[in-house]
């Protein structure tokens, strides 16, 4: 098992160098003057020798190749244009609602669609597997920032004075603010240290923060601000894995064991939960994961339209606005999660079903 | 006994009339039992035709402002005579837009935009992906690493996350964004027909137009890449799907198709501001995307289940 995983992570060191390649090549084909690009127009003549220098712009593409790898690996992600910070700190700050968001969105999809999957695999053919199978092919095929939009017509302004109100952007409403818990506890933080950002990244997290602070209130209108955003962004891995759990469950339903269970008198919930469902869902656990890359793509469009200043939004504002170190990084930090969650996923998987051949 | 006199009339008949259904027959008849299927198909249908009879369909020029020319305001709400609008004022199906277009000739014309998005970069992906899957099959070695991890690379990135990259590299556009969009899921048919090429190049009918000196591309072209065309089909139809879908979403954010052209995902993006005041702006271009991408997803599903062979004759 240990020499499993350790070969699946030695095998994604050339995939992960690969994106360091298409990440700095990102970086490099900014259209016109690097320096002017990432300094402002204004730089002088002066400011940008000096720039170019100190980046190793004036060496080989591939010094300045292992000078981004070196940069990278020791955190440095460059310093935005906009806000004139280092990236990392940006990341620290924004990374969590996106996470939040993301996570949330995965649990609606997999709390709704397995359940739907094995409803329509047992009553197969039923009304209420035509309808599943409706939905879960209307659910890939509505644009999330439509489904977005509409959700937040129908909840903010249809439903305005009903108790299904819903606001429809922002994380937090006007009056409720979020007092990071290191704060609140009087914990030192100058943001220094990987200890001291950790506390920062976890503050950000607001429902994490919410809950161990004790503070229902915020913990309450974060979640209310969660859902609309979350329910869009969760369609279409619903929708994915619904069907999954489905053909998978069908296709363990029709096998000699589950006759054999049957035939041995056991009533069809042993049946159905404890034989069939338990095989049926090991690849559902694959397509969860791989659901994430589609979660943090939707990202950028689901916290465009409800005004979350989350990854996705701060990725999508930098193209428009020529940030491109933000571009860079952010590209970069989005693609590492999307290969750290296959690997997992990947080793999980062997790990849960014997059948896999670990060599 | 009784088993003997059921089984007779069968053979018989096997024996007798029945002629053989080419691949595709059988192929046909299959796709449309599945009531998804014909659905898609329908709806596909009606797509083609209103691209290829915009100009007759559409009331008026989609980029046309009609400013002095008619009686209405920016975003006006849909008047349709049918359901009681005033008889007096010119009918507009789908309304007004911000720009004080005729939404409904927009959404008309807009189809021939996702048609062309869906089937240029599927083409361009289907193209490349198979050339660098058969080139990795068939060669092996090096070169299939190389190719491979590339593939492996591409992948590692969220479709849309690298198709707004690249769009941010290239510059905003519809053909970047067909671009964008097609090399983000060459990696999809490059495996299909790796796979398919490692599975039979070791045959013997392969072996066998080797051994009568056929040059590799003859043998690739005749003997294995036929093999790749059941499930690449099925990966092209569902593919149109996401590549409208993920186009869409580039051209709503801003990256995809300028202004005026009619393109649905673009329209929508432009008055997403207005959603609280003027709905149908973003109602019509959205349940027209829905519908597209509906169609191929049905299409998709229907020729996977008519291809399997594992379900013949269910």
């Amino acid at each position: 098992m240990i020499q499993y995983t350790l070969r699946r992570l030695i095998a994604s060191i050339p995939v992960l160098f690969g994106i360091l390649l298409v990440t700095f090549a990102l970086g490099r084909s900014v259209p016109g003057d690097p320096c002017k690009a990432i300094l402002g127009e204004r730089a002088s003549q002066a400011t940008c020798e000096e720039f170019i220098k100190t980046r190793g712009l004036d060496r080989s593409i591939p010094e300045q190749f292992a000078i981004y790898m070196r940069d990278v690996t020791r955190g440095d992600l460059g310093n935005s244009i906009k806000f004139s910070r280092p990236v990392m700190d940006i990341i620290i700050e924004r990374m969590p609602l996106t996470i939040e968001l993301s996570l949330a969105a995965l649990i609606l999809a997999v709390l709704v669609g397995v359940p739907l999957g094995i409803i329509s695999a047992i009553r197969r053919n039923s009304p209420i597997d035509v309808g599943t199978m409706l939905f879960a092919n209307i659910g890939v095929s509505i644009p999330v920032f439509f489904l977005g939009l509409m959700l937040a017509y129908l909840f903010a302004v249809m439903l305005a004075d009903t108790p299904f109100h819903l606001p429809p952007s922002g994380r937090l409403p006007a009056g409720v603010t979020s007092t990071p818990f290191y704060e609140l506890w009087g914990w030192e933080n100058n943001g220094e240290g990987i200890w001291q950002n950790l506390q920062i990244f976890l503050g950000n997290l607001y429902i994490f923060n919410a809950i161990i602070t004790g503070d229902w209130t915020l913990l309450k209108a974060a979640i209310r601000h969660l859902i609309l955003p979350s329910v869009a962004l969760s369609t279409i891995p619903m929708a994915i894995i619904a069907r999954m759990t489905r053909s998978s469950m069908l296709e363990v339903l029709g096998l000699d064991y589950i006759r054999t269970a049957r035939a041995k008198g056991l009533n069809f919930r042993q049946v159905t939960f404890k034989h069939a469902l338990r095989n049926a869902l090991l690849p559902v656990v694959t397509i969860v994961g791989l659901q994430l890359g589609a979660l943090l793509g939707g990202a950028v469009l689901t916290e465009t339209i409800f005004g979350l200043a989350g990854v996705g939004r701060t990725l999508f504002e930098a193209i428009t606005g020529r940030d491109y170190p933000i571009v860079q990084a952010f590209t970069l930090v989005i693609a590492i999660i999307f290969v750290a969650a296959n690997l997992i996923v990947d080793i999980s998987y062997a790990y849960l079903d014997p059948r896999i051949k670990l060599d | 006994m009784s088993t003997a006199t059921v089984e007779e009339p069968t053979v018989a008949k096997i024996g007798s009339n029945v002629k053989a259904e080419s691949l595709w027959a059988v192929t046909m008849r299959r796709f449309f039992k599945q009531r998804n299927a014909i659905v898609g198909t329908i709806i596909l249908l009606i797509l083609v035709l209103t691209a290829i009879f915009a100009p007759y369909i559409a009331p008026y020029d989609p980029i046309q402002v009609l400013i002095g020319v008619e009686d209405v305001s920016r975003r006006e709400k849909p008047c349709v005579h049918l359901l009681g609008c005033d008889p007096e004022k010119s009918q507009h199906l789908m309304g007004i837009d911000g720009n004080v277009r005729d939404q409904f000739s927009r959404i008309v014309y807009g189809s021939r935009y996702s048609l062309l998005i869906g089937f240029t970069t599927v083409s361009f992906a289907i193209i490349i992906g198979t050339i660098l899957g058969a080139i990795a099959g068939y060669a092996g070695g090096i070169t299939e690493d190389v190719i491979m991890r590339m593939m492996d690379v591409l992948l590692a990135f969220p479709s849309l996350l690298l198709a707004i990259a690249i769009v941010a590299v290239l510059g905003p556009g519809l053909q970047n964004t067909l671009l964008a969009v097609g090399i983000v899921t060459i990696p999809q048919y490059a495996r299909i027909v790796r796979s398919s090429v490692l599975s039979v190049k070791e045959q013997e009918y392969v072996e066998a137009s080797r051994a009568l000196g056929a040059s590799p591309f003859h043998i690739l072209r005749k003997r294995i890449l036929p093999n790749s065309l059941t499930p690449l089909i099925v990966a092209a139809t569902l593919g149109i799907a996401t590549a409208i879908l993920d186009a869409a979403a580039l051209s709503f954010l801003g990256f995809g198709a300028q202004p005026p052209a009619p393109e649905w995902g673009a329209m929508l993006g432009t008055e997403r501001g207005q959603i609280f005041s003027a709905p149908h702006l973003v109602f019509f271009p959205g349940i027209a995307i829905s519908l597209t991408v509906l169609a191929f997803n049905l299409l998709g599903d229907g020729l996977r289940d008519a291809l399997d062979p594992r379900l013949k004759g269910k």
